[in-house]
């Protein structure tokens, strides 16, 4: 190559990148302006394409012929998802998300149509605009939802519902008992950790974990005054993060992938930790000698939201996957999979097992009241006042913590 | 109208040889259509997403909902140049990569050697495809199936129990065991590549001279096999040094690919900060193996 061809093929790559890199700028551009708060008296329900009653979406689904979602694991087995399938005409296709971070990562892909967002994603991606309002008189099912669960802030704004429930859990407390003995009761069995589960602790990967770091020093430290787990400020937030630091070195896996939980604790390579109900049906079901509580500090858990996404693909299809999940038929199957509440009282009367909604406490509220549910920690406290620390603060302490 | 015309058509009629024409009179303009393509998709797929991900470095987020917000700022270097964590993430993951690629290349030579210069032609076949073989599996898979080898219940231990020794594989020995097993081919192929170059005229001229195989090994293969040893290197030092997949799975440390894949969702411009230690380290290590004609042995 000469020296003349080879300054004149850098120049066109040059011109080519810089060309590229203006139009990728521009494209951002026009991204982030629509990336707005929603405001204003009513927010407007609309979704490019949606049909403007059931029966215009039933049809239009038949043409989509799909719905892309993001799930907890779990959340749209084949056992309830073909019914859906042979109701509608529309595939479900989903992606397990791991977390609730995650969660908002693979929304803001824009190639899904919607997500089952627990409360640390959904006032996120409302604040975000990434998910829009919905219109619950083209959900027939909306009706029959627990009064509990609806217009609450983590599934609404300013009075306008953003998704329907889905249902609620703990997170639990899962040990080995061939191992772990007596059976605990207390999260102390992770935060002072016997020689015997050394090394053999799994913690859920997320910072959100700091609250559970902060449920167990609001009962045993009651001179930090911790009041909401997820709103703490520079006192309590460092009590937590420290606690965290003195786990870390018996931790022997730090899990977000359910599926790497349930091999560790089959192959008792760990023996204690932190879990969803979901792991501990399918360890059980394989016969595995497992046991999980709801410890006496209380403990964190979720209360999830269907929620469709802004610029839904399959609008039409999203709406009737809302209306069928919280169906009685179809929410009794699914918290009876995962392992929680359904949302719908009338899904009491279809599950297998007739005592499974006693069992999860359904409708007991005072079963829920220390149980903390997932939610964004923000500077203003969760809007009581005071300086608290941000996500953003809790995600880098989470980096220091694993680090 | 005459019949000569038509039994020898001019070949400056046919617009095709007109072009051709074209193109060899302009030598540089069919070079520079030639290599538009390949040339353009290096720059936008390669280096424009490598612009844009380094760009957003000096973007800050939002604390509430985690979005990127176009503040320019440099403390997301800052905080990467201060804090011990990502400092210390960073040493473990070289001095990782660093050990694989020693304990590759000590696999990985004694392997070359046999298939270059003493295994039959039949043999030979036989041990390329074995060593090609790993790389028709899925990545994932291999790595899953590591996963199960060194747990507590796996066949490891299974294997030291007798000896009653336990080894923790979940642990920094196992991904590097992990490691060396997942990069191995890539050593393997350039130094069996580099050994086979060898002139046999040049062994042959040592032992003439009354070079012992061991001075023959020494003084002449290793130094002219050496740059395609520094060549397989570069394969393996950086694939460990980006791999976030087998980390994830194998042990609970941070490592350079785990945290960016942490952050990424949380927190962008640090993560894409984060990426220039990568970047700047492989630089480094490039030039280095350059200068040890590395690149001519590719």
């Amino acid at each position: 190559m000469t020296h003349q061809t080879r300054r004149a093929l850098g120049w066109s790559a040059l011109a080519l990148l810089v060309g590229t890199l203006s139009l990728v700028a521009a494209g951002r551009g026009g991204d982030g302006a629509g990336g707005g708060e929603a405001s204003g008296d009513k927010a407007s329900t609309e979704i490019e394409g949606l049909g403007s009653s059931l029966e215009e979406i039933k049809s239009k689904a038949k043409e989509e012929g799909q719905v892309d979602v993001v799930i907890w694991p779990g959340y749209a087995d084949k056992s309830w998802a073909s019914t859906f399938t042979k109701q509608t005409g529309c595939k479900v296709v989903t992606k397990d998300g791991t977390t609730s971070d995650d969660m908002i990562d693979l929304v803001s892909t824009g190639q899904y149509d919607g997500v089952s967002a627990s409360g640390n994603a959904s006032v996120r991606l409302m604040k975000r605009g990434d998910v829009s309002p919905v219109n619950t008189d083209l959900i027939p099912n909306y009706a029959d939802v627990s009064h509990g669960l609806k217009n609450q802030d983590y599934n609404s704004m300013d009075g306008q519902a953003y998704g329907v429930p889905h249902g609620r859990g703990p997170n639990l407390l899962m040990w080995r008992t061939d191992v772990v003995n007596p059976a605990p009761t207390s999260w102390s069995a992770i935060w002072n950790a016997t020689p015997t589960v050394r090394k053999k602790i799994s913690i859920y990967d997320d910072s959100i974990f700091i609250a559970d770091a902060a449920i167990y020093l609001k009962a045993t430290k009651p001179d930090l005054k911790i009041d909401n787990p997820y709103q703490l400020n520079d006192e309590q937030f460092q009590a937590a993060v420290d606690l965290l630091k003195g786990l870390k070195p018996n931790v022997g896996e730090w899990w977000a992938d359910y599926a790497k939980q349930i091999q560790s604790y089959a192959n008792k390579d760990i023996v204690i930790g932190t879990t969803w109900p979901y792991q501990e049906n399918i360890l059980k079901g394989d016969k595995k000698p497992v046991e999980a509580v709801k410890p006496k500090e209380g403990t964190t858990g979720w209360s999830d939201t269907w929620m469709i996404y802004s610029k839904a693909a399959h609008p039409n299809c999203m709406y009737l996957w809302m209306n069928y999940i919280i169906s009685p038929q179809a929410n009794a199957k699914v918290a009876e999979w995962f392992g929680e509440a359904p949302s719908n009282p009338k899904a009491c009367s279809f599950t297998t097992d007739k005592s499974f909604c006693d069992a999860m406490h359904a409708n007991d509220e005072s079963y829920w009241k220390n149980i903390y549910y997932w939610t964004t920690p923000t500077a203003d406290c969760g809007g009581k006042g005071g300086t608290c620390k941000t996500q953003q603060d809790w995600v880098n302490a989470w980096t220091e913590i694993r680090g | 109208m005459t019949s000569v015309s038509h039994e020898q058509p001019s070949p400056r009629e046919s617009p095709g040889r007109r072009l051709s024409k074209y193109f060899y009179r302009h030598p540089r303009l069919s070079l520079a259509l030639l290599l538009a393509v390949p040339v353009g998709w290096l720059a936008v797929a390669y280096l424009g997403s490598l612009v844009v991900l380094l760009l957003a470095s000096v973007w800050t987020t939002d604390p509430f909902t985690s979005q990127v917000v176009h503040t320019y700022t440099l403390d997301n270097f800052r905080r990467i140049l201060d804090g011990h964590v990502y400092r210390d993430v960073a040493w473990r993951t070289i001095k990782m990569a660093g050990l694989v690629t020693l304990a590759d290349a000590m696999l990985a030579f004694p392997i070359a050697y046999y298939m270059a210069r003493v295994a039959s032609p039949r043999a030979r076949n036989v041990l390329v495809v074995a060593v090609l073989m790993p790389l028709w599996a899925s990545y994932l898979v291999k790595a899953y199936a590591w996963r199960t080898i060194l747990s507590g219940a796996g066949v490891v231990n299974w294997a030291l129990d007798p000896v009653g020794v336990s080894f923790d594989g979940y642990s920094s020995t196992g991904l590097w065991l992990v490691f060396t097993y997942l990069w191995l081919p890539f050593m393997i192929l350039p130094i069996y590549a580099g050994l086979e170059r060898i002139p046999s005229s040049l062994l042959e001229a040592s032992a003439d001279l009354g070079g012992k195989s061991l001075r023959t090994f020494f003084r002449v293969t290793l130094p002219l096999a050496f740059p395609a040893v520094v060549a397989g290197s570069i394969f393996t030092f950086s694939l460990t040094l980006g791999d976030y997949i087998a980390p994830k799975l194998i042990t609970s440390q941070q490592f350079i690919g785990t945290l960016i894949y942490d952050n990424h969702g949380t927190n962008l411009p640090v993560a894409a900060a984060f990426t220039l230690v990568p970047i700047v380290v492989m630089v480094v290590y490039l030039l280095v193996a350059r200068r040890l004609h590395a690149f001519e042995a590719l």
